[in-house]
């Protein structure tokens, strides 16, 4: 059983790194229109770089 | 009426009723506008109107729960500070708000802020039931301490961020002593706290840290699909109203320049170009055209307009250029007093209960007194106040609402969301449960079974010389009727003749000389013809008997299949017109509408439709114009095109997007398909409640159990609203 110790942080830490990334993606306002951006990854405007 | 008159509103004159009642309106000092961020409920808006009606010097307070937001017509000496005061003592946050500008990014703010809560407790119950399950499956003595301690680390912080919408909720209406449906699942949540933490640190067997987070996790889930059916129908909503003019042409010192409406003031002078809409009320002092009134009055014919003669905004000026002087903008103009009315007027939509409140209703008590005989029954039996309070949490959790917070807004998504792909939009939450109970159903023709555009019906009467002259003298002119018969003779392939001094007379007609013979095509007054009931335009040439060119409003696409498929369901369907009957008579027997009326005034139109109600019937209206407005607010349901004015589409609770009147039927169907769904939600949840509650009371119901129960309804449920699809 010594092996929780182990695993039980580790599989918080993975799961807080999915969770902080989520909030990541929401404050930035990557949700704001997500049927517009599922359009747009066909048009090649900004493969290149990223838009101002 | 004073007031009007100085006005000289011609809607009014139209509307007399109406126009009485805005008059007496008109003196309003104090007209305030509340934002309630916290109102989520029919129960909410009843506590805030009639605490804001018991504010000294209130006249008269509505809320608007798609914008969260309420209007109040005071006494002058009546301050937003005293509105909110009143609120905050029935438990309601509210902020004054510049009725000029909404505040869009609130409303994003706080769905982002249900997603993040969402997703906090999306990660939380995950971790946490994954040391649950372990402990299920036999994880014991100092393991499943451990396992429960780590859940309480970890489910403590996570409760007390992400279920803070239910605590504030319910602290809300407990202070001003009222009951919620948040109210049950804030004392279900910390009581599970409780009596997880209390038998933790006893050791103990059983921790409901999992149906906490659980309960959170699906309550949130259900509280976010709400939030955005709705926000996206408000912001389509808000692009839609982008058909007013928000710039005028105002003389000063005879040059034209472009103002702003809202800076225009009384006494200024406006040029409107053709095509334009009127920006405000006022003489016309200048220049002779015809109007457009039709959105007014339902009227399909142009008016004739020239100096001296009152024009109100909202008509558009079709032929010549004017010249206006202002006597009322913004606000006072007709059309914002009609408008005005209509927010006043009873609404039909406030009569309505929602399936969820009703079921709240019986529900929130019920759980209560539920768990609190349980507690005393065990105390009694047992005398052992850990057993009681754990038995007691247990009925709390599995009664709790998952099923039923879910059971609405996945149905009203799911249906929202198959109605916007089919190009209509769902503004109000309880539309689509009204739209099922219809069983008649109101059509206004100008706009709504017609396009607003005309079509000519006789050419073939004419010989191939005459149509060369139409077309001639159409082309020299923008009027709607010359367009028209420019759009039909062009698909004819007809050429136009030869002719010379092509010139219009803005009001009349146009006028050419083809081999030194006069030609006119315009007014039967000014060929010298006799008027007639229909929509004719005259052709003359030289000394000739004029040649009349009659037109037909054309229907609209899908209007036949539309009346066709509302009757095939065996609903009733009506025609009620501002129009001339000469105008509806061969529309209604085209469409086999029996049951029609002409010449309604917009009074008469929200009569009938009260008539209507008072025998019964479950009223759908169907309307565009600023005439339709009363009866729209008046109807069970109503539906507008988006074309109609902003007034209308206000007042309307679905919004057709495209011109086609085809999917009405469909969507008829999709709203009884919808509110069978609902109960049939409803009915899932309560037969979960009557399997496990006696398992609670019992003191048989595990943690596990609860677990099992509370996901299996909650899922049952949501894909029961997928079936939609």
């Amino acid at each position: 059983m010594d092996v929780l110790t182990w695993l039980i942080p580790i599989s918080l830490f993975l799961g807080g790194i999915g969770l902080l990334g989520f909030l990541y993606t929401l404050r930035t306002d990557q949700y704001e229109d997500p049927a517009g951006d599922s359009q747009r990854i066909l048009s090649a405007d900004w493969d290149d770089r990223p838009r101002p | 009426m004073t007031t009007a008159t100085l006005s000289a509103c011609p809607a009014c004159s139209a509307a007399p009723s109406a126009g009485d009642i805005a008059a007496r309106a008109i003196p309003k000092p104090a007209r305030l506008t509340l934002s309630l961020p916290t109102i989520h409920c029919a129960a909410c808006i009843s506590t805030v109107e009639k605490a804001l009606a018991a504010v000294p010097g209130v006249n008269d307070a509505r809320v608007n729960l798609t914008l969260k937001r309420a209007q109040v017509n005071a006494a002058p000496a009546v301050t937003a500070a005293e509105l909110i005061a009143a609120l905050a003592g029935v438990g309601y946050e509210a902020h004054e708000l510049d009725p000029g500008s909404a505040a869009v990014t609130a409303t994003d703010r706080a769905g982002r802020d249900l997603l993040m809560r969402l997703a906090v407790a999306g990660f939380a119950s995950m971790n946490v039931m994954l040391l649950s399950v372990s402990v299920w499956s036999g994880a014991v003595d100092a393991t499943r301490d451990l396992f429960h301690w780590i859940s309480a680390f970890i489910t403590f912080p996570t409760i007390a961020f992400s279920a803070q919408p239910f605590f504030r909720s319910a602290r809300a209406a407990l202070s001003a002593r009222r009951l919620n449906m948040d109210v049950p699942i804030t004392l279900a949540i910390l009581l599970a706290l409780v009596t997880s933490l209390w038998e933790t640190a006893l050791s103990g067997e059983h921790a409901y840290f999992d149906a906490a987070l659980t309960l959170t996790f699906f309550l949130l889930a259900g509280r976010y699909l709400d939030h955005r059916t709705r926000a996206i129908a408000r912001s389509a909503a808000e692009e839609l109203t982008a058909l007013e003019v928000p710039r005028a042409w105002k003389l000063v010192d005879g040059t034209e320049t472009a103002t702003p409406v809202a800076d225009l003031r009384r006494g200024d002078l406006i040029r409107v170009r053709p095509g334009a809409r009127m920006p405000v009320d006022g003489i016309v002092t200048e220049g002779s055209s015809e109007t457009d009134r039709s959105f007014l009055t339902g009227e399909s014919l142009p008016v004739p307009v020239a100096p001296g003669q009152p024009v109100s905004a909202g008509e558009v000026n079709l032929t010549g250029p004017l010249t206006l002087r202002a006597t009322a903008v913004g606000q006072d103009t007709a059309l914002h007093r009609m408008a005005d009315l209509v927010a006043i007027a009873e609404n039909g939509r406030s009569r309505y209960t929602p399936l969820a409140d009703r079921a709240a209703k019986l529900y929130a008590p019920g759980v209560h007194v539920l768990s609190a005989l349980a507690f005393l029954g065990w105390l009694a039996w047992s005398h052992d106040l850990r057993t009681a309070l754990n038995i007691a949490a247990a009925v709390l959790i599995i009664t709790c609402p998952c099923a039923l917070g879910l059971a609405v807004p996945a149905v009203t998504t799911a249906a929202s969301g198959r109605l916007f792909r089919k190009g209509m939009l769902v503004k109000h939450e309880t539309a689509l449960e009204r739209l099922a109970q219809v069983d008649t159903v109101v059509f206004d023709k100008t706009g709504t079974l017609t396009a607003g555009a005309p079509v000519p019906t006789n050419l073939d009467a004419h010989d191939p010389a005459s149509l060369s002259q139409v077309l001639a003298l159409a082309e020299g002119s923008s009027h709607p009727l010359s367009r028209a018969l420019t759009t039909a003779l062009r698909a004819r392939g007809v050429a136009p003749a030869p002719v010379t001094n092509l010139r219009e007379q803005p009001g009349h007609g146009t006028e050419a000389t083809l081999h030194d013979k006069r030609l006119r095509l315009g007014r039967a007054t000014w060929v010298g013809a006799e008027e007639r009931a229909t929509t004719t335009a005259w052709l003359s040439v030289g000394a000739e008997t004029p040649r009349p060119l009659s037109f037909t409003d054309a229907l609209r696409p899908g209007a036949a299949e539309a009346v066709a498929g509302l009757k095939a369901m065996g609903l009733r369907v009506i025609l009620i017109s501002g129009d001339t009957s000469a105008a509806v008579a061969p529309l209604a027997r085209e469409l086999g509408i029996d049951d029609w009326t002409a010449n309604a005034l917009p009074g008469d139109k929200a009569e009938r439709i009260a008539d209507l109600q008072a025998q019964g019937a479950q009223v759908l209206m169907v309307g565009d114009g600023l005439n339709d407005t009363a009866a729209l607010r008046a109807a069970t349901v109503a539906i507008s095109p988006a074309s109609a004015l902003d007034a209308a589409r206000v007042a309307s609770d679905i919004v057709l997007l495209g011109t086609d009147l085809s999917p009405l039927p469909g969507a008829l169907r999709t709203a009884r398909k919808t509110t069978r769904r609902i109960r049939e939600n409803f009915r899932i949840a309560t037969a979960y409640n009557v399997i496990a509650v006696p398992l609670a009371i019992a003191g048989l119901a595990t943690p596990l159990i609860a677990a099992l129960a509370m996901s299996t309804s909650s899922i049952v449920v949501s894909l029961n609203a997928l079936r939609l699809r």
